[in-house]
Parts: structure tokens; C-alpha cells; sequence
């Protein structure tokens, strides 16, 4: 399933020397990469590795110390890092979910994936005036709307439950439903927080398989942090490793299993053991593999 | 120059009064995150607390003042505590993980509802108190301008250095307050590794009303008069002070404190009194908008 | 109080009363009988009385008696009660479905909203109809109408105002002022007062309005604050704690209540050829007050199915996903301040107008907290909810004249106790602004 990086990708979004200091501690250290266009891009790294601030920085929600955040749309460039948070959604289209998902648990699916369509809806709704007056722009607007977000809803598999509450979904449909309502937006740039947290393997899979679809079918980029290497290893293009905010590795996914300093990082510091046969195979076998807890402890 | 200095005395004098009522909101804030809106009115029934305990005294006939006000002091203490526990019992600790709005609502109401008790069961009167400490010393004098210092404004201040020492003593050193400071971290955490959740949150209401209850009678004893209404600027007023100092500090709270005490004091020396209550509101509009850590308070990292 | 894991422990199988521990709920209410008489022996049982030295001291020992035997029934009962709903739940085996009485009205909300308006447009026709019961329903129409106005600010967007009063006061002061300054009809005065409310909602909030929830609570509690000393200390233009008085009273399109008007005008009887009565003026300002609390009802209504609505329900429920979706916060929060502030402003034209003169002790915090109640006893965002709760606490206290002073204790009380029983409020219910029913693509909901 590995699509190899081929000539032909764009990088999307490039990162520069992003710092992120909160006092004396330092979350984020000089780190870089690219990420392509219609490619998916993964950060791993154990716990505490800053890889949710990587996140927090390309959304706008802490401003970075240091560091250039460049999103190439083709069509307009814009330097991330000096935009507000809704504007960075409202402007470059980068959307994102949250680890801790935050749905808008008392409006229905539905809803929750017509807020997603705001700006659009604003604009028709002539920033309310219109709507007020019931106008037909509008009216045709809020049906586009709801197309898209039936649209989305069959592709997550919930359409069924879009006029229950959001707030009653199980909560691998939850996690589906926050992946929808990013969508919506038309992002160029998809961030996803941890989307397999708390799935069953067979949510994983179907999760691999929407990645997947939505970066070939809509040809937009993807960035993902994720602790489950099957779907790490499974799906992406294009892996960055973190480990106490430093960039230790960075490459194709075949390339970051075999790196040392990975190993390393995961396993802790005996670097000259031959790791354990059954941790070797879990690593090398993306099928069946689990979530890699750092024996070292973080910090 | 003399007109000044006395300003300045009085100016601290009021500040150690809100002073101790901020710490009640700034104690609360930090372990719950909530604004215990009725502490204004916990400070209230304190002021009556030490109102009606001194006029059964001086039925009684213990009329040695030394005596009498340290009877006043701890009556109006453990009185107040028992009000201050119980207004969370019932207000808040129902309403704990609840939605968002309710307890900040339910706390409205209990402030609503201890004004109008106090106002129903001890009449809508202001109530006067004969002078209990009299006198004081002249610290300048010019021409007919004497600037004085009360013992009155001396055993405030001093008393509530005292009471501000001990207690950050309680919180750095003892078990209670390291529980505390755990809650305040991470409650799930905390209850986790054993520490009883509710009842550190039941004894940080406990303290907090206690003084208040402390700086409700040295209102009481300083303006001479009371009524069910002074929980509601005192309360505001108290709280101001400590989203100046930084909500969650305690030296923040008596810092806020004294800076508003003289703000207030000097507004009304030098401006014009009528709009002192607005002076007060002003400051904590520009702290909120400018500076919503306050002075001394840590700056909040936002989780994303 | 620990009875309530020990009861817990208790038996499984075992019904009713069988199940109590009744030593510990004994003990248990005991204790808080204790509590409440070393509560109320201070306040209630020694009562502070003025006496030519000071103070003495008059003993009530009757209320400190009621009190702490209050406490020790209330206490008994509330854990009887919870100790049989736990047994009836371990019967069942799970908690039977609470009855959503929300969802209930909400379903006949259709009913009720077309039969409540009918009865309220007939009221003046009615044979009970007299000066006091219309007198009551201007009232009870006018915290309704405030009640609406602020359930878009707290209800639908979510952020806590404890200062609604004071864009009630603009709206009456410049109401009142501007009437009688530049001499202007009401129709031209009421979008005028509206518009400053507005304004005043806009200025207050664009500083104030990325605070959190709390914290913005106290600083528009604050700002009512200001406005009411500003008006209580700006002599030259509000005349200070005199009030506002001889506020022209609403014509009907010219035609004024005047038994006899002057020359150069007719009076609404005259022209209708009837009978002068001071009725006339009353269902006027009746219709009035209708007609406005009723715009503001489909204003509601519609806007909330507008994106601005859903977006601030959206904010209301998790402001940082808002921000990662793209929506503005600030200015999301800056209409919903600015329209109920707007509604607040229409709603203090029509009481200066109605009163006939206004003072700022009518915008006391007491007031605000009057409002908040009603949209948070009714529930939060709904509209019939409202209704009720104005019907409820307002009316009810028409009715209960001679309690008057228990009337703000009864307030608190009940917030505290509506709080804990059903945080978001008596009847919140929400229904979704749009359905994907199998009928139609978007339908809008009814």
C-alpha cells in the first residue's frame, strides 16, 4: 500500500526550524520537514515528544518561538505562523482534530458538519441578512451544504445517525465524525491527532482505509500523529520522528524502522543489544503491531 | 504631604480587609476553577456574626475588650466556617463535573438567597455598633492637619499579617495544604494517590470563610456599621483584587488587595467619591482585558 | 454525609423500606439538624434590635425551632427518597429513562406556542380583564421579551451576562431623553434606543468577550455596576437619583389617550368615536408589548437556524473546535452580545414610555439576576421555557403580594435547587436546526 515519494509531488507545507519554548522548557527544538501534496505525512515519537505542539503551532494555537511554518497552496503561499488560529482554517484551509476529540456533543452530526461549513454559509447567508430576509441564495447554499456533509457522512459510515446528538456516538464514531466535520471545510492540509486512540483493529483498518481515500481521492495532504504502527506503517508515505522535541529521523517508513536512533528512541539506550526478537518483529510487521510504550519513561 | 500619608494608612487598612476576603476567592479559583460567588456574603454574615456575638457579650457583661473580641473573633470564625461548608455542601459539590454555567448560577442563587435571609431574619436596617477600640496615635502633625494612625487600623494590619503568615505557613508546610496543592494540580490524580478530593475542596471553603469572617468584624469594628447589602461591593470589590494579584496566588490576593484599597481610597481623596465603585470596576476591566493573569499569577497555557 | 454509600451497601432484593438503614439516616439527619441550629442560632434566633445604646438583642427561638426541625425532616425524607430510588434501580437493573419533560413540551411546543398567543392576544377581551390583570401581563410580557433577549447571549451563545440591566437602563434612558429633548415619536425613539444598547453591547463586549466564562460574568456584572453609579452621579444629563420623569407616552400613530388632548390634535377616542376610557391606553400598551416580545420570538426562532445561530450554539458547546473550523470567535460573540442587547434596549424603551418616568433603582443587579433566573429556570435556549418561567416567577408573585419579602429568598432558593436537580434548566430541549429525514434533502425542522 506504500506509495514511494515519487518526482511528481509538491511539497505542501514546508516547516523551518520550528522552536516552541513555554519558559524554560522546550517543547518543539529546531525542527524541519516538508510534507507533500496528496501524500500522507506521519510524526511519531513516544509520549511528550512535542509532536501535539507540532500540531498547536500549524494551527495557529501557540504562536512558535522560532520557525517558519510555509503552506504552498500552488495557488497562494502563506506563512502560518503569523496567523490567527480561525484564520489559518478560515484562509489556507488547514483543518484539524483533536486528541481529546471535540465534537459539539449537544448539536446533531448534522449540524456538527454544517457549523464546519461556516464562512461559506456566512457568505450566502449575507453575513445573515439574507438569511433573515429567506432569500433563495441562501436557501440553495444550505442545501449544498447538506450535500457535502451527506457526502462525508456516507464516506465515515454514520449516516444513519445524522440527526442523533453527537454527544450519544460511540466513540470510534466520534473519532469518524470529528474526521467528517474536518473535511467539510475543504482543507488542503488535513491534521489528525491521533485518529486511531481507542479503536478496535477493525476500526483501525477502516481508518487506514478513509486516510487513504481521502488522500487519493481528494488529493490533499495529511498529516497524522499516531502511536498505532499499522497504521502508521500501513498508510504512510512519509514518516518524521520526534523525540524530546528534536527531530531524529525522517524518510520513508522503510527507512525510519531500520534507523538506529528510532530504535534507540523507542527502546532506550542500549544501543549495542540486539533487540528482543518478538519487539524486532513487532516493529518490522506493521499488521499486527501495537502501541509502542518508551521504556525509558518521558518527561 | 500629610494629606497623602493619611490616605496612605487608610488606603492599607481597607486593603487588608479585601485582602482577606481575595484569598477566600483565590483559594476557591485555584482548587476548582469557579468563582464562589456567595463569598461575598459569607464575609457578610461573618460582619453579623461579630455584630450580634459582641451585643450578647455586652448583655452578658464580658465587657474587657481584649477578651471580649477574641471570643467575638473565634465564634465569628467557627460560625462562618460552618456557613462557608455548608453553602458548598449544598451549592456546589452537587454540581461538580456538571455543566459548565451551573455552578457559577447555583452559586448566584445562594448569594441571593443568604442576602435576603440575613436582610429577613435581622431586619433591611443598617446596623450601628457603638465604638468598641478608641483613640490611636499622631504620627504628623502641621499647622491643624494631624495625621493619625487608629489602634483600630494598627490591629487590622497587624492581625492580618499574622493571619496571612500563618496560612501561607498551613499551605507550604502542612499535609492539608500539600493535598491542596495536589488538587490544584490534578484532581483525578490526587484523589487517586488517596487524597480525600472533597474534603480538601470542603476545607478550602472551610478557610476561606474563616477569613472573611475575620474581615467581616474588623469591618464591622473599622465603619461602625453593617447592613445584609456589604457582601455585595466588599465582594466584587475582594475579588477584583485578586484577578489583579493573579488569581490562584495568595500573596497575589493581598497585593490586588492593598493596591485596590489605595486605589479606592485615593480615587476618592483626590477625584471624586461618587465614582470610587467605578474606579474599582474600571481597574478590573483593564486587568482582564490587559493582563487577565494578573500580577503575580502564572500564565495559562491553553490546552489544546 | 456517609449514609449515602452505606445504604448503598445494603442488600440486594430487598424492597422498600426493608432496605433502610434507618440508624444512619437517623444519624445522618441529626446532624444536619445540628448544623442548622448552630447556623441559625446567630441569625434567626438572635435578632439585632435598635435600642438607645446601640443594639440589643431579641430572641426568635421559634424560627431557630422551625428551622432545625425543617432540617431534620428534609434531611430524613431526602434520604429516604434516595434510598428507594437506588433500590428501584437495582431492581430494573438499570436507571429507567428519565422523563424528558423538555422533549415532551418541546413536541407540543407546536400546540402550545399557537394556543398560548391566541390567549394572549385575547386577554384584553376577556370579562376579567380588568386595569391590574392587563397591568400584570405588560409585566409579565416584559421580562418575557427580556427573558428571549438574553436567552440568544446566554441560552444559544453561551456566555454568562450578569449586566443585561444594563442595556435595559440605556435602552429606557435613551428612550426617555432623547423623547424629550428632540420632542420624537415612539417609532422613531425605539430603533434609536435599540441601536445605543447595541452600541453599549458592542463596546462592552468587543474588549471583554474573549474572556472565559466566568471571569465574563464578573466583568458585566461589573459594567451593570457602572452604568447604574454613571447614572445615579450624572446630574445634568439623568438628573441623578431623581429619575427621569414626564416621558411622553406612546400615541397610536398620532393619535393620543388623552381625555382631551390639545387643540391641535385628535385623541385615540375621539377619533374612533368612543367612550374615553383609561383602558384605551393599557391594551395599547398590552398590544405593544406583545407585538415586541413576539418579534424578538421569531427573530429567535429564525436566526437560529441561520449559520450565525448554529455557529454560536456551536461556540457554546466548544469554543476551540470553532476556532479550528474557521469561525471567528470574537466576532461570533459580539452579534449575539449586540442583538440581546439590542432586544434589551427595545424592551427598556417600552417600560420608560410605559412608566412614564424611570430612576436608576429600577436597574439595580437584583434585576439582571431576576432575568437570569427566568432563562435559566426555564431552560437553557428554549423559548417556551421562558413563558413559563416568567409566568412562573413573576406572576406567582403578583399572586403572593403579602410575601413579598420572601419573594428574592424564594429566587435564590430556587436557583440553587433548579440547578441541582436539572443543570441545564426545567425544560431544555434541543431540537436540531436541520434534519437529513428520509423525506427530503435539508428539510428545515419544524
Amino acid at each position: 500500500m506504500t506509495a514511494e515519494a515519487s518526482a511528481a509531488t509538491r511539497p505542501l507545507l514546508t516547516v523551518e526550524h520550528l522552536t516552541m519554548r513555554f519558559g524554560g522548557l522546550v517543547a518543539i527544538d529546531d525542527v524541519s520537514f516538508v510534507a507533500n501534496d496528496a501524500q500522507i505525512t506521519a510524526i511519531i515519537g513516544p509520549n511528550g515528544a512535542g509532536k501535539t505542539t507540532v500540531f498547536n503551532c500549524l494551527t495557529g494555537f501557540y504562536k512558535p518561538t522560532v520557525g517558519r511554518l510555509l503552506l504552498d497552496r500552488g495557488d497562494r503561499k502563506f506563512l502560518l505562523e503569523r496567523i490567527d488560529d480561525f484564520r489559518i482554517a478560515q484562509r489556507a484551509h488547514v483543518a484539524r482534530t483533536f486528541q481529546n476529540i471535540r465534537l459539539f456533543p449537544a448539536m446533531s452530526v448534522l449540524e456538527n458538519l454544517v457549523v464546519a461549513q461556516h464562512n461559506r454559509l456566512m457568505r450566502a447567508s449575507g453575513f445573515t441578512v439574507a438569511g433573515l430576509l429567506g432569500l433563495a441564495v441562501y436557501r440553495h447554499a444550505e442545501q449544498k451544504a447538506v450535500e457535502l456533509a451527506r457526502y462525508w457522512l456516507d464516506q465515515v459510515g454514520l449516516i444513519e445517525r445524522a440527526d442523533d446528538n453527537a454527544g450519544e456516538l460511540p466513540y470510534g464514531a466520534q473519532r469518524r465524525l470529528e474526521i467528517a466535520r474536518a473535511m467539510c471545510t475543504e482543507p488542503v492540509l488535513l491534521c489528525l491527532d491521533e485518529p486511531a486512540a481507542g479503536l478496535n483493529p477493525r476500526e483501525s483498518a477502516a481508518l487506514n482505509e478513509l486516510l487513504l481515500f481521502i488522500c487519493d481521492e481528494h488529493k490533499i495532504g495529511v498529516l497524522l500523529i499516531e502511536h498505532d504502527m499499522s497504521v502508521v506503517m500501513g498508510i504512510s508515505d512519509h514518516i518524521v520522528v520526534l523525540d524530546y522535541g528534536r527531530k531524529i529521523s525522517d524518510g520513508s517508513p522503510e527507512q525510519v524502522r531500520n534507523d538506529p536512533a528510532v530504535i534507540r528512541a523507542y527502546l532506550g539506550e542500549e544501543e549495542d543489544k540486539e533487540l528482543p526478537p518478538e519487539i524486532a518483529a513487532d516493529l518490522s510487521n506493521p499488521q499486527d503491531g501495537q502501541d509502542p510504550k518508551d521504556p525509558g519513561g518521558t518527561a | 504631604m500629610e494629606y497623602f500619608v493619611q490616605q496612605l494608612i487608610n488606603g492599607v487598612t481597607l486593603g487588608a480587609i479585601y485582602g482577606l476576603i481575595a484569598i477566600g476567592y483565590t483559594m476557591v479559583y485555584g482548587i476548582i476553577g469557579m468563582i464562589n460567588f456567595a463569598h461575598g456574603d459569607v464575609f457578610m454574615i461573618g460582619a453579623f456574626i461579630a455584630l450580634i456575638s459582641l451585643s450578647v457579650l455586652g448583655i452578658v457583661g464580658i465587657t474587657w475588650v481584649p477578651l471580649a473580641l477574641l471570643i467575638v473573633l473565634i465564634i465569628a470564625m467557627l460560625l462562618t466556617a460552618a456557613y462557608g461548608w455548608t453553602v458548598e455542601r449544598i451549592a456546589y459539590r452537587p454540581l461538580r463535573g456538571s455543566f459548565r454555567l451551573a455552578p457559577l448560577i447555583s452559586a448566584i442563587g445562594m448569594s441571593i438567597f443568604l442576602q435576603n435571609y440575613v436582610q429577613i431574619a435581622q431586619g433591611a436596617r443598617v446596623k450601628p455598633l457603638q465604638p468598641v477600640i478608641q483613640g490611636g496615635v499622631i504620627v504628623m502633625e502641621k499647622g491643624d492637619f494631624t495625621v493619625s494612625l487608629s489602634y483600630m487600623q494598627m490591629i487590622i494590619v497587624v492581625l492580618t499579617i499574622a493571619l496571612m503568615t500563618a496560612f501561607s505557613l498551613l499551605i507550604a508546610k502542612t499535609v492539608l495544604g500539600r493535598a491542596q496543592r495536589a488538587c490544584e494540580q490534578d484532581r483525578v490524580m490526587a484523589s487517586l494517590l488517596g487524597i480525600n478530593v472533597d474534603r480538601t475542596i470542603s476545607l478550602t471553603f472551610v478557610m476561606g470563610a474563616a477569613l472573611a469572617a475575620v474581615a467581616g468584624m474588623m469591618f464591622l469594628l473599622y465603619y461602625g456599621v453593617i447592613d445584609f447589602f456589604i457582601g455585595f461591593l466588599a465582594g466584587i470589590k475582594a475579588f477584583t483584587a485578586a484577578v489583579l494579584g493573579g488569581i490562584g496566588s495568595l500573596p497575589g490576593a493581598m497585593l490586588g488587595g492593598l493596591l485596590i484599597g489605595l486605589i479606592e481610597t485615593f480615587w476618592s481623596a483626590y477625584f471624586t467619591i461618587e465614582y470610587k465603585d467605578v474606579a474599582a470596576f474600571g481597574v478590573l476591566i483593564l486587568v482582564l482585558v490587559f493582563r487577565p493573569t494578573g500580577l503575580l499569577g502564572k500564565p495559562e497555557v491553553e490546552k489544546v | 454525609m456517609a449514609t449515602e454509600n452505606r445504604t448503598t451497601q445494603q442488600g440486594v432484593g430487598q424492597t422498600a423500606l426493608e432496605g433502610l438503614d434507618l440508624p444512619a439516616i437517623a444519624k445522618d439527619s441529626f446532624m444536619a439538624a445540628v448544623l442548622v441550629l448552630a447556623l441559625a442560632v446567630p441569625i434567626i434566633g438572635l435578632r439585632t434590635v435598635p435600642a438607645p445604646q446601640g443594639l440589643d438583642i431579641e430572641g426568635r427561638w421559634t424560627g431557630v425551632a422551625i428551622a432545625v426541625a425543617a432540617a431534620f425532616a428534609g434531611r430524613f425524607l431526602l434520604n429516604i427518597w434516595w434510598a428507594q430510588r437506588r433500590s428501584r434501580q437495582r431492581a430494573a437493573q438499570l436507571a429507567a429513562p428519565a422523563l424528558d419533560i423538555g422533549a415532551y413540551v418541546q413536541t407540543f411546543a407546536k400546540y402550545i406556542g399557537p394556543v398560548l398567543i391566541v390567549v394572549a392576544v385575547a386577554l384584553p377581551w376577556t370579562p376579567f380583564a380588568s386595569r391590574y390583570v392587563l397591568d400584570v401581563g405588560i409585566l409579565v410580557l416584559t421580562y418575557i421579551m427580556l427573558g428571549w433577549g438574553l436567552n440568544i447571549v446566554v441560552g444559544l451563545a453561551g456566555l454568562l451576562d450578569l449586566g443585561y440591566v444594563a442595556f435595559y437602563a440605556v435602552g429606557a434612558y435613551s428612550y426617555a431623553l432623547i423623547a424629550q429633548y428632540f420632542d420624537w415619536s415612539f417609532w422613531v425613539c425605539l430603533p434609536l434606543a435599540g441601536g445605543f444598547a447595541a452600541f453599549f453591547g458592542i463596546l462592552l463586549g468587543f474588549p471583554v468577550l474573549r474572556l472565559r466564562g466566568d471571569y465574563l460574568a464578573i466583568v458585566t456584572l461589573g459594567f451593570g455596576e457602572i452604568v447604574r453609579v454613571i447614572l445615579l452621579n450624572w446630574y445634568d444629563l439623568t438628573n441623578g437619583p431623581d429619575g427621569v420623569s414626564k416621558i411622553p407616552r406612546p400615541s397610536f400613530f398620532g393619535l393620543p389617550f388623552d381625555r382631551s388632548p390639545d387643540q391641535a390634535s385628535e385623541s385615540f377616542h375621539g377619533f374612533f368615536g368612543l367612550e374615553y376610557s383609561s383602558l384605551h391606553r393599557i391594551i395599547f400598551l398590552y398590544y405593544l408589548i406583545l407585538v415586541l416580545a413576539m418579534v424578538t420570538n421569531l427573530f429567535t426562532l429564525r436566526i437560529r437556524k441561520l449559520p450565525v445561530g448554529r455557529a454560536w450554539e456551536a461556540l457554546r458547546e466548544d469554543e476551540i473546535a470553532c476556532r479550528s473550523l474557521g469561525i471567528n470567535p470574537t466576532n461570533t460573540k459580539l452579534t449575539a452580545f449586540a442583538i440581546g442587547a439590542m432586544f434589551g434596549g427595545f424592551a427598556g424603551s417600552f417600560f420608560a414610555t410605559r412608566q412614564g418616568f424611570i430612576s436608576p433603582e429600577s436597574f439595580t443587579f437584583v434585576e439582571s439576576a431576576v432575568i437570569l433566573a427566568i432563562v435559566v429556570l426555564g431552560g437553557m435556549g428554549s423559548q417556551i421555557g421562558v413563558v413559563v418561567a416568567s409566568v412562573l416567577l413573576i406572576g406567582g408573585t403578583e399572586l403572593f403580594r403579602e410575601l413579598e419579602e420572601f419573594r428574592m429568598l424564594a429566587f435564590g432558593a430556587a436557583m440553587v435547587l433548579i440547578m441541582i436537580w436539572k443543570p441545564r434548566g426545567l425544560l431544555a430541549h434541543r431540537d436540531p436546526t436541520l434534519r437529513l429525514g428520509s423525506a427530503g434533502v435539508g428539510k428545515e425542522a419544524t
